[in-house]
This record gives C-alpha cells, sequence and structure tokens, in this order.
C-alpha cells in the first residue's frame, strides 16, 4: 500500500539497465551502470560570453529547468565539472583562457557549443575572433542558433546524454581518442 | 558671452595663425586640420586658456588613397564648462606614422592611443606603454589599414559566395 500522499507522481525514472536479475541481486555490465550514473548527474561549467549565456541562464531556470536532466549543479570550478557549455563570441584573446579552462577539468570532460559563435564564430566573421571553439578543444555537441532557444539548449544536453550514456569506459584510454587528443596538442 | 563656433574660430586663428587649416563645421561640429608636430601645442592651448579639459574620443582612419597623408588621428575635445565640442585632425604618412602622445595632456589617451596603435600601427611618440590592447600579442600586422581583409584569414569552413561577398554574383 503507497503512502496516503503522493508527491511528484509525473516524473519518470530511468530503466533499469539489461542484465541477469535473480532474487537479492542484479548482475549487469559495469559500463551501463557508470553510464547510467553519469548521464543522469553531470555537473555543468557554463562559459558564458554573450547572448547565448543569457539563452542559458532561462535554460537553467525554473522555465525550462535544466535540473530535470540531473544538472541543476552548475559548477563554478573547471576541476568539479564534468561538461563544459561553451555559450557566445570567443576572441582569440579569450582562446587561450577557454583551453586552460579545458585543461583543468577532469577526464572523462565533454564540450558543448552553444550556438553559432561558438560553433563556428557566427556572423563574426572578423580578424579578432575565433572561428570556432574546435579550433582550440574537442567539442562533442554542436547546438545551432543565434542564439539556440532553451529548447534547443536541452536538446543538445539530451543529446550528450546519450553520448555519454552510451561511453565505453575505455574510450578515454583508446588510440582514437589519445590521437585527437594529440591533434590539440593536449597531453 | 557664451563660446561658439565662431568666436572660437577666431580665436584659434589669431593664436595659431596658418597652421591650423581645412576649417570645415559639419552638423554643428567645428573640425580643423593641424600639423603633426604642433599637436600637443594645440591641445595643451585648448586645455589651459579654452577649458577644453576632456578628450571624448581619439582614433584614426586609413585614407590609401592620400598619398603622402595616408593616416588621420583625430581628436574629438569637450569643453564641459560652455558645452561645446572641437574635432581636431592630424595626417601622417603611412610610411612613418609618427604622432606625439596625448598623454601628457590628457590621461584618458592612454588606452585609446593604444588602441589606434593596436588597429592602425599610428606611433605615438613618447607614450608610456604602447603595445597591443584589444588583438592578440602575437598579431603582426594593424588590421584596420584598408590592405588587410577584414575576415579572419584562417577561417576554413565559409564560403565567400555564401555570405555574399566576392564568388560570381
Amino acid at each position: 500500500m503507497g503512502r496516503p500522499v503522493q508527491y511528484n507522481t509525473n516524473m519518470k525514472l530511468s530503466p533499469i539497465p539489461e542484465g541477469y536479475s535473480g532474487e537479492g541481486f542484479m548482475a549487469t555490465s559495469f559500463d551501463k551502470v557508470v553510464g547510467l550514473a553519469r548521464k543522469n548527474s553531470l555537473w555543468p561549467l557554463p562559459f558564458a560570453t554573450s547572448c547565448c549565456g543569457i539563452e542559458f541562464m532561462a535554460t537553467m531556470g525554473s522555465n525550462y529547468d535544466l535540473a530535470r536532466f540531473g544538472s541543476e549543479r552548475m559548477g563554478f570550478t573547471p576541476r568539479q565539472c564534468d561538461v563544459l557549455l561553451v555559450a557566445g563570441t570567443i576572441a582569440k584573446k579569450m582562446a587561450p583562457v577557454l583551453r586552460q579552462v579545458y585543461l583543468q577539468m577532469a577526464e572523462p570532460r565533454w564540450v558543448i557549443a552553444i550556438g553559432a559563435c561558438a560553433s563556428s564564430g557566427g556572423i563574426f566573421d572578423s580578424y579578432p575572433v575565433l572561428q570556432g571553439i574546435d579550433q582550440v578543444i574537442p567539442v562533442d555537441v554542436y547546438v545551432a542558433g543565434c542564439p539556440p532557444r532553451p529548447e534547443a539548449i536541452l536538446d543538445g544536453i539530451l543529446k550528450l546524454q546519450d553520448l555519454v550514456h552510451n561511453e565505453s569506459l575505455r574510450r578515454r584510454n583508446s588510440p582514437q581518442y589519445k590521437e585527437l587528443m594529440e591533434s590539440y596538442a593536449i597531453q | 558671452m557664451a563660446l561658439t563656433n565662431e568666436i572660437l574660430k577666431q580665436k584659434l586663428s589669431d593664436k595659431f595663425g596658418e597652421q591650423l587649416t581645412e576649417w570645415d563645421e559639419q552638423y554643428g561640429l567645428l573640425t580643423v586640420r593641424m600639423p603633426a608636430e604642433a599637436n600637443l601645442k594645440v591641445m595643451q592651448h585648448l586645455y589651459d586658456a579654452e577649458a577644453f579639459q576632456f578628450l571624448t574620443d581619439l582614433t584614426a582612419i586609413h585614407y590609401p588613397e592620400r598619398t603622402g597623408e595616408e593616416l588621420c588621428v583625430v581628436y574629438h575635445l569637450h569643453n564641459l564648462v560652455e558645452n561645446i565640442r572641437l574635432r581636431l585632425k592630424v595626417y601622417v604618412p603611412v610610411e612613418k606614422p609618427d604622432v606625439y602622445t596625448a598623454t601628457k595632456v590628457f590621461s584618458g589617451a592612454n588606452w585609446m592611443e593604444r588602441e589606434t596603435y593596436d588597429n592602425l600601427g599610428i606611433n605615438f611618440v613618447g607614450h608610456p606603454n604602447l603595445t597591443r590592447i584589444l588583438n592578440v600579442d602575437e598579431m603582426d600586422y594593424f588590421p584596420l589599414r584598408k590592405e588587410y581583409q577584414m575576415e579572419d584569414p584562417t577561417r576554413t569552413d565559409k564560403d565567400d559566395e555564401m555570405f555574399g561577398r566576392g564568388g560570381s554574383i
């Protein structure tokens, strides 16, 4: 019998990963459990420099509520965070700062480029502006828009959750990943 | 009696005579050209005698077609007592863009001169710290000079035709 008063009835639980279960135990692969845990408690680090940052603030706020997806805890130190959200124009002078922030994050780390400027320089096809943050750090998800609506940012987060969920535990040791890091001269 | 453009022009002409040329008055803003070597003398006089004690703006323009005086440095002064503005221009050749720094008269000129140096390469003689301020330190050219393209030269994914420049249109 349930409790007399039920709160939060309209919620969705993550499905139990595939596995073998019997009475009092359940066996599944470590990959799946870790992926599930990581995916639903991503700590974002907002790196907001312009109008996309305002849209991201709306995404964090109560209307769009990023917390629904397990990301309510913004971290404002790169050392604690899992996902770097770059929202806004990055000037070339800012590029080393962004790179330093990325380097300070611990593996596993992911990056979302929010908006046209972070993805490609956007309308700022101009000498002082970095033409996309993927020139200095690897990017996992690009969110289109100028600026993107909060729904689009949420969609980007959900895409990233898919990536996190399905990422193999060995991915960060793979030669492909090392090659990617080396192409950005990151050890 | 309130200071007007006519009175100011008369006073400056009396003081500096032939040194001030190309008088102009567009949209009520008195404009005059002064020789590069006299810019400090004129501004110091305006500061002391006419109460032009506020440097609103300092910038420069590149006119590639004006041979021998390609770069124009523009000073906007404001007299806060009489609420009257004045625009001063100095032309220098692009081969030797030397202008005396205004920082001795207006401390606020410091960063504006650094910005002007950064973008157009005006050499402000006597500036306390004439280094780049907005662009990356490694930049090896002056991006607002007309011979350089405005677009980022390293871009790879932007098609000129799609951006409405060049191409076949």
